[in-house]
């Protein structure tokens, strides 16, 4: 008998829950079945008029049709609300290709992303960064590099003077001299920076531009170890193709010297108009540090020995990023700024 | 430094090079091959053809039909050539071969081909070729015609290869000799690297004495007064002088290294002066005042009229050649009007001397004048050279019949420099190069360049004319040389560990970047020098110590001849130069330095000052350069709030809009609007804002290490004020009522409405502030909330606020 009915009102409810089309219309039955005024509620209301030893059957009975009558509207609901997140979705369709709403970024000067590089490698081999000043009293600038007063290197440099003192740097091997001086020892050290010679301005010339030099000192330092060094930083600058030559050369500060090429990154060698058909490019000066220069700065040349290497930023700038007039690099027309 | 390889090939004659081989040896042992120029460029299929007939054009008046052998046939030329007749033997460029330039001498990418053509209906195989057409000129061969076909001696073979007669199978170097190869800036010199680099034998001249039986000490007397600045002066006299051209494989030699053909005797002083690399000159004896030379410094005021004619001013310090009544040159840069070489000359006094390379290059500027010779005197030349090449002239002279040469030799010499020993240690060597090579190897490198090696004492000897080598480094260097740079091994260096990093300067630099590029301002870099006119262009007062710059001593030009103390100028021209071009919305930044003296004239070295320099015009304002500055400092750790000054004292910004920074009342820079008459002045229509941040004064409170404060956990509650205050009191004053009273529990507080108008009464302005109060440990009671707020709003009447409901 109560068998019956509950069977009854389970086959009622579940098929109004299988033909409800909206999720009120689901609510509609929860209250009518199974809420606090519902039909089942009203069936365990009805419990008194039962015998104790039947009721916790009974009691056992509504549970499970109502559990049954549940677990199908969960189902239904769970399967209504998909179709209705399913339209909604297909209603927020948008058109991926209208244009991006960009944040108008800055970009870095060329010459700095030049820097930056040449750094992280360094940096990665145990460099430290160093700075030094701008204008330079003379005896850092060429004293200490073995080049004496009246020596022609000087006028080579196209020095810019303040007095017979004081000079605009002419290349930031000073920064080199005054870290060895501080005789703080094995030294690893790269000096990027802005130096001054006095050359007009024009396509590949600047009055004014930047160098990066590195040095290093330590006992039991060749000049394969240059070599070596050179050709990692040449592949990680430029590609793990770079080859790398060296050619003799000649600077007072180191002894011996040479003139590195690297096989040109544009061509691959074969030769092209950035490597004028050579197949290579000058890239930087370098050379053992000559003896005089760290007796000068109070290194013992016996004991120890070390390596000097330098370039120009902004010959790495204009290389690599096919700028064809130095005098862009000063201009700041953000038209050009914002290539990088 | 100029050489033809055959002129090489004079001393080293097995060297059988190709040009491409011999460019990449040279430049991989030391002696960088920086430019050459192939003489027998797009010269193909030219023979000798002798002309058997010539005939006139039916058809034109100046065109000549000719029958010319070429060896092999007879070929038909139909030419315009003024200067031919039967029997000459001429250059023939064959149908399908090819001359490197027009008739003109104007050279053509490829060259011309020739071919098989008619002219004027008469058919022509080939051309006969003037010297201009074979690439060359009339300076190498001064027997060719002005304008016209070569002609060749009669008695050259026919058929043959005409550019291998003319010697034009050759190829001119241009050698990049570097400062401290003095010996390089000579012919024997690149020759001796040459016969190094390819193991060849070396075969300099061989030059004997010279002279007839007379006495050159009859004819001239020499005093050198100032023996430091002259070690040595050699000198000869020659007689009976005959002027004449001189042999055309000398002249050829000459042009083909650039060096105009004149006479037999300056041709040869030139030919000997580029073989030896050491200058002379030559003076008419006879106007020698005294037959007497002396050679001393000039009294200051003293002029001198060179031999180009121009008159020279001179010092105490230039060193003239004097006779016993005047001036008669200047000593290694150019002789005087007054003894010049003539036509008519008889007799001379052949100078071979050595200066102070210093005092020549010091001279040299002095006079404004500087010439083959004292670019190769200020190198600083060795003084055991100075004979040989004297004799070698000499030689020359006998040789070409220019003169007779008096017999002996004047030499006023200092005591010659000793050939240096420096001690030879081939380990130590294999230690500064990395390599394992035997001590025999690195002795037969020497050898080659004339280092003799004492076994004995275990020193290398270097000759005086390698002035270079004074050390163990530099004996590394030639065997480095010699071994190849290429041959040596690449290597690490070993040793202890550093730790790479950048300096802290540097990276508060890369945020300042980093945060200045998020917010769309790009990197610019300006010149460190500029006008010292700039200072009034930012409308500086006459005793701004902006103004106090130091000046270059030898600037590019007025405009470049100031350190800037400021990066103003740089700013505004750069955004000028963007708004010229019409760019909208531009931001840019710089970081660089200022150059402050401590005090002027410059004493030591300056106050180097970096400072990031913000720049913008377009959208945005005051407050977006003042969120841009606020970022900054919050990114580099500087938390506590930075007061902005109002300020009406920079005359290059806008007097009400501009604001000096603080942060914790020290001085970090300013902002502001630029002036629009300043901004007009670059350029700039647009409001255009600045700011200016020095970074070695934020390195003092810059910091990357941070602590973590705890997320608050209680609730925090917020009242709003709103008040009437008079216009003139600033929100910072507001701000800093709040900040002092809000208690122990104020969070934060922020401006959400500032309101001037209508509804408010005149010379007030509304002014709306949300305040956040919150304790870490607890939920605030309404009781505490209440009286913190009291006493904001307490201090707020005190500065005039009307609080509103």
């Amino acid at each position: 008998m109560m068998q019956d009915k509950l069977q009854a009102i389970q086959a009622e409810a579940i098929s109004l829950i299988r033909a409800a089309e909206k999720p009120e219309r689901l609510h509609d039955v929860r209250v009518k079945y199974l809420g606090k005024k519902g039909e089942l509620t009203g069936l365990l209301k009805g419990m008194k008029d039962i015998s104790p030893a039947e009721r916790p059957k009974v009691g056992q009975m509504v549970n499970d049709t109502r559990e049954a009558i549940e677990a199908v509207l969960e189902e239904v609901k769970a399967g209504m609300d998909k179709k209705i997140l399913e339209a909604k979705l297909q209603e927020e369709v948008i058109d991926v290709t209208l244009p991006a709403q960009k944040k108008g970024l800055g970009h870095r000067h060329p010459n700095t992303i030049a820097r930056e590089e040449v750094e992280r490698i360094f940096i990665g081999m145990g460099y430290e960064v160093m700075e030094g000043p701008e204008i330079e009293y003379d005896l850092y600038c060429f004293e200490k590099l073995n080049i004496p007063a009246d020596h022609p290197a000087k006028d080579e440099q196209d020095t810019f003077y303040i007095n017979k003192e004081i000079v605009l740097r002419t290349h930031t091997s000073p920064v080199q001299a005054r870290a060895m001086e501080k005789g703080k020892l094995p030294l690893r050290m790269i000096a990027p920076g802005r130096v001054f010679r006095s050359d007009e301005v024009d396509a590949t010339h600047s009055p004014s531009f930047h160098q990066i030099e590195g040095l290093v000192v330590d006992k039991n330092l060749s000049f394969a170890d240059l070599k070596g060094t050179l050709a990692v930083f040449a592949k990680e600058l430029f590609g793990a193709e770079t080859k790398t030559k060296f050619r003799p050369h000649h600077f007072q500060f180191t002894e011996p010297s040479a003139e590195v090429d690297v096989s040109c990154f544009k061509c691959g060698g074969s030769g092209c108009r950035f490597c004028k058909g050579t197949g290579w490019i000058e890239i930087l000066g370098c050379g053992m540090v000559h003896p005089n220069v760290l007796e000068m700065c109070g290194i013992d040349s016996e004991v120890y020995s070390g390596f000097a290497f330098g370039m120009g930023l902004e010959r790495i700038a204009l290389l690599k990023y096919e700028i064809d007039d130095m005098r862009l690099l000063y201009e700041n027309d953000v038209r050009f700024l914002q290539q990088f | 430094m100029k050489t033809s390889l055959s002129w090489l090939r004079a001393y080293v004659p097995e060297l059988d090079v190709s040009v491409q081989v011999f460019t990449d040896a040279m430049t991989l042992s030391g002696t960088k091959v920086e430019d050459c120029v192939l003489l027998d460029e797009n010269l193909d299929q030219i023979v000798i053809g002798q002309i058997d007939k010539i005939e006139k054009h039916p058809d034109a008046d100046k065109l000549l039909i000719c029958q010319v052998n070429v060896g092999s046939e007879v070929v038909q030329i139909v030419t315009g050539a003024p200067n031919v007749n039967t029997g000459d033997k001429v250059p023939i460029v064959l149908a399908g071969g090819n001359v490197a330039a027009a008739r003109d001498g104007v050279k053509e990418p490829g060259g011309m081909k020739i071919k098989k053509g008619k002219l004027r209906g008469i058919e022509s195989t080939g051309m006969m070729c003037s010297i201009e057409e074979l690439g060359s000129t009339r300076e190498m061969y001064p027997e060719a015609p002005a304008d016209g076909i070569y002609i060749f001696p009669a008695d050259v073979e026919i058929g043959v290869d005409a550019v291998e007669a003319l010697g034009l199978r050759d190829a001119v170097f241009e050698f990049e000799v570097t400062s401290n190869r003095v010996d390089c800036y000579s012919v024997l010199g690149l020759a001796r690297e040459a016969a190094a680099t390819f193991q060849k034998p070396y075969r300099p001249v061989v030059v004997s004495d010279t002279g007839n039986d007379e006495d050159v000490n009859d004819y001239l007397k020499v005093t050198v007064e100032n023996t430091t600045l002259c070690p040595r002066f050699c000198a000869k006299v020659i007689k009976n002088i005959k002027i004449a051209p001189s042999p055309k494989w000398l002249q050829r030699r000459l042009a083909s290294v650039g060096i105009r053909p004149i006479n037999n005797i300056v041709d040869i002083t030139n030919y000997v002066m580029e073989e030896y690399g050491q200058p002379m000159h030559a003076y008419n004896l006879e106007k020698i005042g005294g037959r007497h030379i002396i050679v001393k410094t000039a009294q200051n005021g003293d002029t001198f009229t060179t031999l180009d004619g121009k008159e020279r001013n001179l010092d105490e310090n230039v060193l003239m050649i004097c006779d016993e009544n005047k001036p008669i040159g200047i000593a290694g840069i150019m002789g005087g009007e007054n003894t010049m070489v003539t036509e008519d000359m008889e007799i001379m006094a052949l100078e071979v001397a050595t200066f102070d390379g210093v005092n020549i290059r010091k001279s040299s500027k002095k006079v404004g004048l500087r010439t083959d010779a004292s670019g190769k005197f200020e190198k600083g030349l060795d003084p055991h050279n100075a004979k040989l090449a004297l004799n070698r002239a000499c030689q020359l002279i006998e040789e070409f019949g220019a003169g007779e040469v008096i017999g002996g030799t004047i030499d006023v010499a200092e005591p010659l420099k000793e050939p240096l020993r420096v001690k030879f240690d081939h380990k130590k060597i294999n230690g500064i190069l990395g390599t394992d090579l035997s001590q025999e190897t690195m002795l037969e490198y020497f050898a080659r360049i004339e280092l003799d090696f004492d076994a004995a004492t275990n020193e290398v000897t270097v000759p005086t004319f390698r002035q270079d080598i004074e050390r163990l480094a530099d004996l590394a260097e030639e065997v480095a040389r010699f071994y190849g740079y290429d041959k040596i091994p690449t290597t690490l260096p070993q040793g202890e560990a550093t730790i790479g990093k950048l300096a802290f300067k540097m990276r508060v630099e890369q945020v300042a970047r980093n945060v200045a590029e998020h917010a769309g301002f790009s990197e610019g870099m300006s010149y460190s020098f500029e006008s010292p006119k700039v200072f009034d262009q930012l409308l500086l007062d006459a005793n701004a110590s902006l103004r106090q710059s130091i000046e270059i001593l030898n600037p590019l030009g007025e405009d470049y001849s100031i350190m800037r103390t400021s990066t103003l100028h740089g700013m505004f021209t750069s955004l000028g130069t963007n708004a010229k071009r019409r760019n909208k919305d531009v931001r840019l930044y710089e970081l660089g330095n200022v150059y402050l003296a401590r005090e002027l004239p410059l004493q030591e070295l300056p106050d180097e000052r970096t400072q990031l320099t913000l720049g913008f015009y377009g959208t945005g304002d005051f407050f977006t350069m003042k969120g841009v500055v606020k970022a900054f400092l919050e990114k580099l750790g500087m938390f506590e709030k930075e007061n902005y000054c109002i300020d009406d004292k920079k005359p290059y910004l806008h007097p009400g809009r501009q604001a000096d920074i603080y942060y914790q009342d020290k001085l970090l820079g300013y902002l502001g609007q630029v002036h629009p008459t300043v901004a007009e002045s670059y350029g700039l229509n647009e409001a255009t804002y600045v700011a200016v941040l020095d970074l070695n004064t934020i390195l003092d409170f810059a910091t990357f290490d941070r602590k973590y404060q705890g997320i608050a956990k209680y609730p925090a509650v917020t009242r709003d004020i709103s008040m009437t205050i008079a216009k003139e009191v600033s929100a910072g004053q507001i701000e800093e009522v709040i900040s002092q009273k809000g208690g122990l529990y104020l969070e934060s507080y922020v401006l959400f409405d500032v309101y001037e108008g209508a509804q408010i009464e005149a010379g007030l302005k509304s002014v709306a502030y949300s305040i956040v109060f919150r304790a870490k440990d607890k939920t605030l009671e309404e009781a505490e909330i209440s009286a913190a707020m009291e006493k904001v709003i307490k201090g707020l009447e005190a500065i005039g606020a009307k609080l509103r409901k």
